[in-house]
């Protein structure tokens, strides 16, 4: 099983990566790579370390081994804050907004940054709330007022203030309806437009092959395998085996 | 009952009113060292057993700088900044390799650079009280007294700086990043904030309130190495009684603490009216232990 | 015929010593240089040690709840001067005065305390306790200093020392020799003691506290009683070295009660090494002899606290397990 290789160098490479949280071995020798612009999907069984990898990519947790390059230069050990200002937005499970903020002080924690003019500002607002108008309703609203899918949307808002290269997506539609899921999926399509790498941890594999150009799957720490979606279906017997229901 | 309205009515009406106005003035003053506090607690967590010196230090510049210039407002503003940087580097220095590690360690921390400060300020100037004079001079006619409008004006220097600091906190980005570290500090460095100079900016800017109270408070009382203790032991009441980490609530109980002290000076000498705010934290911890201007939690 | 009987090693061990018969020899070997040191040292430097075992034996009391249940208290201060002017009170209303009955009235005054502060404290966790306990020896500071009638406020109460009476072995005057055996018998035997109960199942549930104590409580140890017994205990000994500071120096002052004294005991705990009963005794050493040098290199008026702070934090940062921690860790190499 030939992987299709990106066509360009790519933009975030993961190499054999260990990690541990006290002393359970977590991540035993990670390897993987998402090209430029490239949605990228991580599946695999509960607790195999897919949310593992995404927090050690932001440094939210530390690589005891193994290598994280970013654009070709090494990230292993750089602050999470200043990783999300080189261009990695991150979109935890369970969301994570900040609740006592509203929904414009939660943004505005994404486009306060240096460098950017106000116009710019302006620009990246009216495009989210193009992307989410039910946030621009809610704008002054505390945001742990807001209902679930609307703080997974508000999540994925925040990051894209960012205006990052790549954006860790983990498990967006995890207890969101039917409804909401095919919205996330547009928004993914419509972030890989314009040319937004996603490396998309999820449990929902059929929207995974959907919306990623290519997947990893992960079985107790490690990759197991990986192809391009358009090689593997859901019925795959690879896909019973390593998410096995 | 009848007792106590007849004991009331006893006292002179004016007398009361003047202690109401002493307890809020000092009231104020007590607020703006305890806003840093709770503000340095509420955000990163450490116990800043040095306040009392950042006060005194913040009199002791004023005082240098006032020698200097024989301007009590330029005192005061760089008696601000110089604190507020010396208290950066405070954080860097000592807090900031303790991250992490158990919370009492910065108690201890900050109690060995208390000692510190203590110490080189009685090498250097001695154990003489220090004068600053005080800036307006006038009096005016509060019943039989003539009252110093100084103490007025501090008190309203001191609400303009609490109220000037909460806008801040409100509006400001940084303010934003203080609010979002606190809430969920892994977050707010996936967001891009830097963490690491969120904790030390905050450690500045109660440095600077702390300092500030002290340059505020020299010209009503001398300036000693010791002024730092007392003042602190009253801030920590303070925070404690107000709700720890709650800046309105310190706000409300240092004005209320102070007016108590103030009415209780009436009838017993200053000495022992402390023992006033000891009852009072007696009494919180007893009844109401996360704080009496606090809503209690279910 | 013999057989070897089955259940004894085939091969010899190695005679070892054990832990145990390790640490009485250490025990005695440090006790017997101490019980000659009055002999031979000069004066000054009598005193000087006389004065680190009633510091050691106040750290002491204070590492009990640092290091074995995991509670910083700064209300030490509290319970020292408590037994210091019970035992003043006793010297001074009862004559002829009797030692045992200023150790028993300053262990009384110093109980009394450590209820008192142990009953609101123990309702709060770390920091909050902290902060409790110093708020609360200054209260008592402030009774003391104001309560001038019976406390002598600013300037204290001075007496003379009692007869040292043992009964049925011995009755004289102190000597300063005596004073120094008599003052290393009860740290010791305080230390003995409080090893003890550092050991005990008690002092397992104590430590307990200290690793987690919320899976200590849903284990289904009645926490809070803990907590109480460990002040009362710590406050107990504190008191103890308040009154033999007071017998040794014949006065009380306010001073002792103000919470710098706490403070300067949770740095002997710090330098010394938590958690080690001896490591608080070696800090208060190691404190009181830097502080002797600078005094001697610099002269008195030099600010020998600022150095030692500095220190201090430097210990903090990069020797949290404290000079004996430092030891016990470059022994093992």
């Amino acid at each position: 099983m030939s992987a299709t290789a990106p066509s360009s160098e790519p933009l975030v490479q993961v190499e054999g990566l260990h990690t541990y949280y006290g002393k359970s071995h977590i991540l035993h020798g990670v390897t993987l790579e998402v090209g430029r612009g490239e949605v990228v999907g991580l599946i695999g069984r509960n607790g195999v370390g897919k949310s593992t990898t995404l927090k050690t990519i932001m440094g939210l947790v530390n690589a005891r081994q193994g290598e994280i390059r970013l654009e070709g230069s090494s990230i292993t050990h750089e602050a999470p804050h200043r990783l999300a200002r080189r261009g990695i937005g991150y979109v935890p499970e369970d969301r994570r907004i900040f609740r006592l903020l509203t929904v414009m002080e939660n943004l505005r924690t994404g486009f306060d940054r240096e460098g950017v003019t106000e116009s710019r500002k302006k620009m990246l607002l009216d495009k989210v709330f193009a992307y989410f108008p039910v946030l621009a309703e809610r704008r002054d609203q505390a945001g742990g007022t807001l209902s679930g899918g609307e703080q997974q949307m508000l999540a994925i808002a925040r990051a894209m203030m960012l205006e990052p290269k790549i954006i860790l997506l983990d498990e967006p539609t995890e207890g969101l309806m039917p409804r909401m899921v095919s919205q996330i999926h547009q928004i993914i399509d419509a972030l890989h437009k314009e040319g937004v790498a996603i490396l998309l941890v999820e449990q929902n594999v059929p929207l995974t092959l959907e919306a990623s150009q290519r997947i990893y799957i992960m079985e107790k720490g490690m990759v197991r395998h990986h192809c391009a979606t358009s090689e593997i279906t859901v019925n795959d017997p690879l896909i019973k085996q390593y998410l096995g229901v | 009952m009848n007792t106590i309205i007849s004991f009331i009515q006893n006292i002179p009406l004016d007398l009361l009113l003047i202690q109401t106005v002493n307890g809020i003035v000092t009231g104020m003053i007590l607020a703006l060292v305890a806003s840093g506090l709770t503000l340095i607690f509420g955000i990163m967590d450490v116990v800043n057993f040095a306040h009392g010196e950042l006060f005194m230090l913040g009199a002791y510049v004023g005082v240098v700088v006032f020698a200097l210039t024989g301007n009590f407002w330029i005192a005061l503003i760089l008696a601000t900044m110089i604190v507020a940087i010396l208290g950066a580097a405070m954080q860097i220095l000592t807090l900031r390799p303790l991250i992490g590690r158990d919370p009492l360690t910065t108690i201890l921390a900050t109690f060995g650079i208390s000692l510190i400060l203590q110490n080189y300020v009685l090498w250097q100037f001695g154990p003489v009280a220090r004068k600053i004079s005080e800036p307006i001079t006038t009096h005016f006619n509060l019943f039989y007294l003539e009252y110093p409008w100084y103490r007025l004006v501090i008190a309203g220097l001191s609400a303009a700086l609490i109220g000037l600091f909460w806008v801040f906190l409100k509006q400001s980005k940084f303010g934003v990043w203080i609010r979002a570290t606190t809430q969920d500090r892994v977050m707010a460095q996936a967001m891009g904030i830097p963490v690491p100079w969120v904790y030390t900016g905050v450690f500045a800017i109660g440095a600077a309130l702390a300092a500030a109270s002290g340059v505020l408070f020299a010209p009503m009382a001398g300036v000693t190495h010791t002024m730092g203790l007392d003042w602190v032991l009253k801030a920590f009441i303070v925070v404690v009684v107000g709700g720890m980490g709650s800046l309105g609530g310190s706000i409300a109980a240092a004005i209320f603490i102070s007016l108590l002290e103030a009415y209780a000076a009436i009838w017993v000498s200053p000495a022992q009216a402390v023992i006033v705010s000891f009852i009072v934290l007696i009494l919180t911890l007893l009844f109401r232990p996360t704080g009496l201007f606090v809503p209690t939690p279910k | 015929m013999t057989t070897a009987p089955l259940d004894k090693p085939i091969a010899p061990t190695k005679p070892r010593l054990s832990h145990n018969a390790v640490f009485w020899i250490g025990f005695c070997v440090v006790m017997a240089l101490l019980i000659v040191a009055p002999l031979v040292l000069p004066v000054f430097w009598r005193r000087f040690l006389t004065e680190v075992l009633i510091w050691g034996l106040l750290a002491m009391s204070s590492d009990l709840l640092i290091g074995y249940t995991g509670m910083v208290s700064f209300g030490h201060s509290a319970f020292f001067g408590l037994g210091m002017y019970g035992a003043a009170a006793a010297l001074l209303l009862v004559s002829p005065p009797n030692l045992w009955l200023a150790i028993g009235l300053g262990l009384a005054g110093a109980a009394g305390a450590a209820l008192f502060v142990a009953y609101f404290s123990t309702r709060l966790r770390d920091i909050y306790f902290a902060i409790t306990t110093l708020i609360f020896s200054q209260i008592f500071y402030v009774i003391i200093f104001t309560w001038t009638p019976v406390t002598g406020g600013e300037n204290g109460l001075i007496f003379s020392k009692p007869r040292l009476t043992i009964p049925f072995l011995y009755d004289g005057r102190f000597t300063n020799e005596t004073m120094h055996w008599f003052v290393l018998a009860i740290v010791a035997a305080s230390y003995l003691i409080l090893r003890r109960v550092t050991r005990s199942p008690f002092g397992m549930v104590l430590q307990s506290i200290r690793e987690n104590e919320a899976r200590t409580r849903a284990i289904g140890y009645p926490v809070e009683r803990y907590k109480i017994v460990a002040v009362m205990l710590s406050g107990l000994f504190a008191g103890l070295a308040g009154v033999l500071y007071a017998i040794q120096n014949e006065f009380a002052a306010p001073d002792f009660v103000y919470f710098i004294t706490s403070g300067d005991t949770v740095i002997f705990n710090v330098m010394g090494g938590i958690g080690t009963l001896v490591g608080p005794i070696v800090g208060a050493g190691f404190f009181q002899l830097i502080r002797e040098l600078l005094s001697r290199l610099f002269g008195d008026q030099f600010p020998y606290l600022i150095p030692l702070g500095v220190i201090f934090i430097v210990m903090i940062i990069f020797l949290p397990q404290g000079l004996l921690g430092f030891a016990r860790r470059w022994l093992n190499r």
